[in-house]
């Protein structure tokens, strides 16, 4: 600001500039707090576990920096290729089961009728407690238990191979976590019922003049309608899908087991550091996680160009 | 999908969106054959979905012997022994000190939550800085971030500062508004109130600081209580932070009391430990149950905005 102020026009951009300056500087005061944490809490210790990763650290002697073993020595760990398959499975086929178990009812609960408050709270509630160590607990006990649900199981698939139920049975406790996380469908079924409340009933109406059924009506109104929801849901739930930890703890008491059916990548992931004390290589793993979650953000990004229909075009 | 739908807005679309009267008998017919339909779909996903909630209660009172290896739900004696026995601590530890220790850090949350989080969102929200668009970025790339890259560094930073074994770790991030999630939701929430509100404390010569504290907090409270709600709600069921950084068994929240209870009764005793579970997930239930409106409009909000 070095301009003198002789004529008019320089004088109110100043102001406007001091106005400005003003601006920022409450703009950072009020952004402190978040700006400590944010460098504090998330960007110092990403850098801190990206330097952790080429060393080798069990937290009582300095670190050695060892280059790429870490990275490498997963190649060829069998627990670590083992945590890569058990998370992938459950994040490809539990993400969508869950997801058309939320679109599905909440299709159904759209049309409003008697009780849909109800219902909506009522589905919503195992999405708030289905997280947490009670629920893991009764979800191991229920598949022990030979009540009603090993009475089903036993129709479906014949007895369990072994003793403890599903629980015992390595071949079944996964499907029995992909089972819990689909038991959370309230979360993006409510995301998915607001956003059906979005889209104009006129279309519907003048896609029944038209002579469109309810399935077609479904393919080329609700669901074009709803893709910015559905891709919502579906980049949120597939990024927790791949942070599963607590089930997975509680179900094998801490191990991953049996026979690594429950050896999901975080919990992998917290034995090695926390109790192997391997901080290195649990600092790679940490920033493969990274990577294999951004890569799959951005297919998800880049694939929504194709399918995705923001409204606004259409309306 | 660039309109906010604010809370109010959608309690209203709620309540405007009552059943749509049809006229001829041949109508109501058909609509009543589909309401029954919809009453016998939907009441049979609601027994999918409480059973287990259900399973948990009759358990909890069943006598220890009867659980495993009886089919039937309901108990053959109601026994209140299952409580007693949760109710009498574990370890030396009585049960009301895990009650504390959680209540302690949910309203130490629940506090750090609402001051930052709504001082970050003001800023957000309605001032024009220069960077704000970045850092606008960063804090929604934290919600996509996996937390497990950041805890090994802070657990050695923590073991350090010798906070191992105290709350500081569990409660720092809450007062540094590290929970993008309340962020973003109270910047939805106050880019639905109207500008001329601030415009108006403007011209009255109040600065951003009067601004926010006499316009926007007090406009913000339906967004400040969604997220005090799912604050303390999560705080009580959190089990990854307390289980890295609490080693001493008196300083234990609920999820990790009730991890040691099963560690220590094993398989046999099923009955305490769906008492000791029920226990724990009470006050969330409670909460559920008093402000599900204020949640379940959260988490609508959260998804409607592209």
């Amino acid at each position: 600001m070095t301009a003198p102020a002789a004529t008019a026009a320089p004088a109110r951009a100043r102001t406007k500039n001091v106005r400005a300056r003003r601006e920022t500087r409450s703009g950072y005061l009020f952004l402190s707090p978040w700006l400590i944490g944010f460098f504090a809490l998330t960007a110092g210790p990403m850098v801190a576990s990206l330097a952790l990763s080429f060393t080798d650290y069990n937290l009582f002697n300095d670190p050695e920096f060892v280059g790429l073993d870490n990275y490498t020595r997963m190649l060829t760990d069998p627990n670590f290729l083992q945590a890569v398959k058990v998370t992938g499975i459950y994040v490809l086929v539990g993400t969508p089961l869950k997801l058309i178990a939320a679109l599905g009812v909440a299709m159904l609960l759209n049309a409003p009728r008697r009780g849909q408050g109800f219902y909506r709270s009522a589905f919503y509630l195992p999405s708030l407690i289905g997280g947490s160590v009670s629920i893991a607990i009764v979800w191991k006990a229920m598949f022990i238990d030979n009540g009603i649900v090993a009475q089903i199981g036993s129709f479906f698939g014949g007895p369990p191979a072994s003793e403890g139920g599903w629980v015992g049975d390595p071949a079944r406790t996964l499907p029995l976590l992909i089972l819990l996380t689909v038991w959370q469908f309230g979360a993006p079924m409510v995301i998915f019922l607001a956003g059906l409340k979005q889209v104009p009933p006129e279309l519907y109406e003048a896609a029944s003049v038209d002579g469109a059924g309810p399935v077609r009506r479904f393919f080329s109104i609700t669901i074009p309608m709803l893709s910015p929801v559905l891709f919502f849901n579906l980049l949120l739930e597939t990024i927790h899908a791949f942070q599963v930890f607590n089930s997975a703890y509680i179900i094998s008491n801490g191990s991953g087991g049996p026979a690594g059916s429950t050896l999901f990548y975080t919990l992998y992931l917290y034995l090695r550091g926390f109790r192997d004390f391997q901080m290195g290589y649990a600092s790679a793993m940490a920033w493969v996680l990274v990577i294999a979650v951004g890569i799959v953000t951005l297919i998800l990004f880049r694939s929504s160009r194709a399918w995705v229909h923001y409204a606004g075009d259409e309306r | 999908m660039t309109k906010a739908i604010t809370h109010t807005e959608l309690i209203t679309t709620d309540r405007l969106a009552g059943p749509r009267r049809r006229h001829g008998v041949g109508h109501r017919r058909q609509s009543a054959l589909r309401t029954t339909i919809f009453h016998v779909l939907t009441l049979a996903v609601l027994v999918v979905i409480l059973y287990p909630a259900v399973w948990m209660v009759m358990s909890s009172f069943k006598p220890g012997n009867e659980i495993i290896g009886s089919v039937s739900l309901v108990p053959e004696s109601f026994s209140f022994d299952n409580y007693a026995k949760a109710l009498s601590g574990i370890g030396g530890v009585s049960f009301w000190t895990f009650v504390v220790n959680s209540l302690i850090l949910a309203v130490a949350s629940v506090v750090g939550v609402v001051l930052s989080c709504s001082i970050t969102a003001y800023a957000f929200a309605r001032i024009r800085f220069r960077g704000s668009k970045f850092f606008f970025l960063c804090m929604i790339a934290t919600m996509l971030l996996p937390f497990h890259v950041v805890i090994i560094p802070q657990y050695i930073v923590f073991n350090q500062l010798d906070m191992i074994n105290t709350y500081w770790p569990l409660l720092l991030g809450k007062f540094l508004a590290a929970d993008a999630f309340f962020v973003f939701l109270m910047i939805q929430f106050i880019r639905g109130l109207p500008r001329d509100l601030d415009e108006a404390a403007r011209i009255d010569g109040a600065g951003h600081v009067r601004t926010f504290t006499a316009v926007i907090l007090p406009l913000m409270k339906p967004a400040l209580v969604t997220s005090s709600i799912f604050a303390f709600i999560w705080s009580w069921n959190d089990f990854f932070g307390p289980l890295l950084y609490l080693k001493d068994p008196g300083m234990y929240t609920m999820p990790l009391a009730l991890r040691l209870y099963v560690d220590q009764t094993s398989t046999s005793d099923y009955g305490a430990q769906m008492a000791m579970a029920i226990l724990a997930l009470l006050p969330v239930v409670l909460f559920f149950l008093a402000f599900q409106r204020y949640l379940v409009s959260g988490v609508a909000t959260e998804g409607l905005k592209g």
